[in-house]
């Protein structure tokens, strides 16, 4: 297999599964369990999404300070109610910083 | 700012997730070319499978020396919470034919997030398809300049550029876990038993393993 087939079948299985959600039928969508489930998934793979994404590398955990530094940092900018890009960039700054200093 | 329609509320809303996580296209392209993949590789992959984590897994897993085929099975394993996410927006989008098939492209983490977090479905609408037009252009034109530029920018993380895909994920997360407890533990939950599976299942996998705390919550 090589790489370019690797990239044309992701390619075409991320496509498909995105319209497999989009075209079900609507009555599995009317079923209330079916509702507050898709409902929570999103919840939870997001959350999932940031703790392996702050807390994993290449298959294993770890912990990175200055990444975790940023997450921290954006917390606070959440708390204090910032818009979204300056959770970002206060994120990515203090992640930047946290490098430098830490070296 | 405050005084605004829920339409114009969701075209602010849409323009500045969009053009901020789309800047981490940059983070790909350069993560591409390391990891051994062509420009015109990492390009293909921004375009036609369009969903990060993903588009991550498969060149991570690719240059780590990794089995093609499980690499592919990661990415795809991880592109399942598209659909997902596609039967939540089926309801709210309400798309037939051809705009089905354009907006199918378009079923991922952000523009669900956004298009859920609007008041009204106009509003939810508008959402989505502000997020997926200008998140598709950034994401795509800053693939290729981080790939080209790869050899002059060195490591992304020198700018903190890689904090910013989970920021993102947790800045939409944000104001659902603020309104509710139930949605805060299922978020803990969900964070714990991803980060424990980590060490045992394959990238891709752990993510989509922390829906079963979706389960404990339907239980209740």
């Amino acid at each position: 297999m090589t790489l370019w087939w690797a990239i044309a079948a992701v390619c075409a299985g991320c496509y498909a599964l995105k319209l497999a959600g989009l075209a079900a039928p609507r009555r599995v969508l009317d079923h209330p369990t079916v509702r507050r489930f898709a409902e929570l998934v999103p919840v939870a793979l997001l959350a999932a999404l940031v703790a392996v994404q702050t807390f994993t590398h290449e298959g294993g955990l770890s912990f990175d300070p200055a990444r975790v530094a940023g997450l921290g940092a954006a917390v606070v900018a959440l708390l204090l109610r910032a818009p979204f890009l300056v959770v970002l960039a206060a994120a990515a700054v203090v992640t930047a910083l946290a490098r430098i200093l830490l070296g | 700012m405050e005084d605004t329609t829920p339409r114009s509320a969701a075209v602010r809303d849409g323009l500045g997730v969009g053009l901020a996580v789309g800047l981490s296209g940059l983070a790909f392209g350069a993560a591409a070319v390391t990891a051994g993949l062509s420009v015109p590789q990492a390009c293909v992959l921004s375009l036609l499978a369009f969903t990060g984590a993903s588009q991550f897994a498969l060149t991570g897993a690719a240059g780590a020396g990794g089995d093609l085929v499980a690499a592919t099975l990661g990415a795809l394993l991880l592109g399942g919470r598209n659909t997902l996410y596609g039967l939540r927006l089926a309801d709210l989008l309400r798309v037939r034919g051809p705009r089905r098939l354009l907006a199918a492209h378009g079923v991922i983490d952000e523009t669900t997030a956004v298009a859920m977090a609007q008041p009204t479905p106009e509003a939810a609408r508008t959402g989505f398809v502000t997020t997926f037009a200008s998140l598709y252009v950034t994401w795509n034109l800053t693939t290729l300049a981080g790939a080209y530029g790869t050899s002059f920018l060195g490591d992304p993380g020198v700018l903190g550029l890689d904090v910013v895909g989970p920021v993102a994920f947790l800045a939409i997360l944000w104001p659902r876990l603020a309104g509710s407890a139930e949605l805060r533990g299922l978020a803990a939950g969900a964070a714990a038993i991803a980060l424990c599976a980590t060490p045992f299942l394959p990238p891709g996998v752990p993510v989509l393993l922390s829906a079963a705390a979706v389960l404990v919550v339907l239980a209740r």
